[in-house]
């Protein structure tokens, strides 16, 4: 076994298992913790794919920002293990089957398409510097709609996010 | 045995799928948020692995958008959460039935 490939186990032992974190484990806490380390493993996949950019963006936006809000949401509403609903566990097992029969068929589907190492020299595809000409020459259009998408995104937060002004008015 | 594009695809898929299991198996909206953080970030390294099987540019350039519309989700999702908590004082989903009455 080379590097690539004990580095190429390790990461995804690591995300699979931190996954499975997320989805038993009874503290919503501890959830977006294993959340953040399966967002770090994935990460380290993007470096080991030559893909340095999209690493750091990952880290900063989804480890840094989005799980950081979804924290902040969880301490605000104080949930913890004692108040966290329980399906029951029919419905638990029900869950359960469908998700492994999705799994089963789409393994069956793409088991037999082309196998190619991923191990070929590298390329300079995931810097910075191509990406970037490639977003402002070919992509400029999605690029500012979606700072539209953001700014809509932001009032639609605040406005939903803000109290009842008649709520408040009724509080004082 | 190399690392093949066929071990990145299985390894999104499992993400994918525990995803769908955790989506289904709890009550908590917040948690099921963070499955649905999980299985974009599987589509996201699924399309990461082709990208480099291919020597492609515009997969990263997708993945860099996917990214962008998560956050903007997020932001307002959670909004949502929130004002949900402040009316019932509760995030469990199964109070939410109340919109079919």
């Amino acid at each position: 076994m080379d590097f690539y490939s004990i580095l190429f186990w390790v990461l995804s032992v690591l995300a699979v298992g931190c996954a499975l974190g997320v989805i038993l484990s009874r503290n919503p806490v501890h959830s977006v913790l294993c959340l953040i380390l399966t967002f770090f493993a994935i990460s380290g996949h993007y470096i080991l794919m030559n893909a340095q950019f999209l690493a750091i963006v990952n880290i900063i936006v989804y480890a840094g920002a989005i799980m950081v809000l979804f924290l902040f949401v969880i301490m605000l509403m104080n949930l913890n293990a004692d108040v966290e609903p329980q399906k029951g566990h029919l419905i638990q097992l029900a869950g359960v089957v469908s998700g492994g029969i999705l799994f089963l068929v789409i393994l069956t589907a793409v088991k037999d398409v082309k196998n190619q190492s991923m191990e070929m020299p590298t390329t300079p595809i995931g810097l910075i510097e191509n990406l970037g000409k490639e977003l402002f020459h070919k992509y400029t259009l999605p690029f500012e709609i979606s700072s539209v998408l953001f700014l809509s995104a932001m009032i639609g937060a605040v406005i939903i996010g803000k109290k009842d002004p008649a709520a408040a008015h009724a509080e004082n | 045995m190399p690392v093949s594009s066929t071990h990145y695809l299985f390894l999104s898929l499992l993400l994918f799928s525990i995803g769908i299991m955790g989506t289904l198996t709890r009550r908590n909206a917040v948690i099921i948020f963070m499955c649905i953080e999980l299985m974009l970030n599987a589509v996201n390294l699924l399309l990461v692995a082709f990208s480099r099987m291919y020597a492609d540019v515009n997969a990263q350039l997708f993945v860099f958008f996917i990214m962008v519309v998560a956050a903007a989700e997020v932001a307002v999702g959670l909004a949502i959460i929130v004002m949900m908590y402040r009316k019932v004082q509760s995030v469990d989903i199964n109070i939410l039935n109340r919109l079919k009455h």
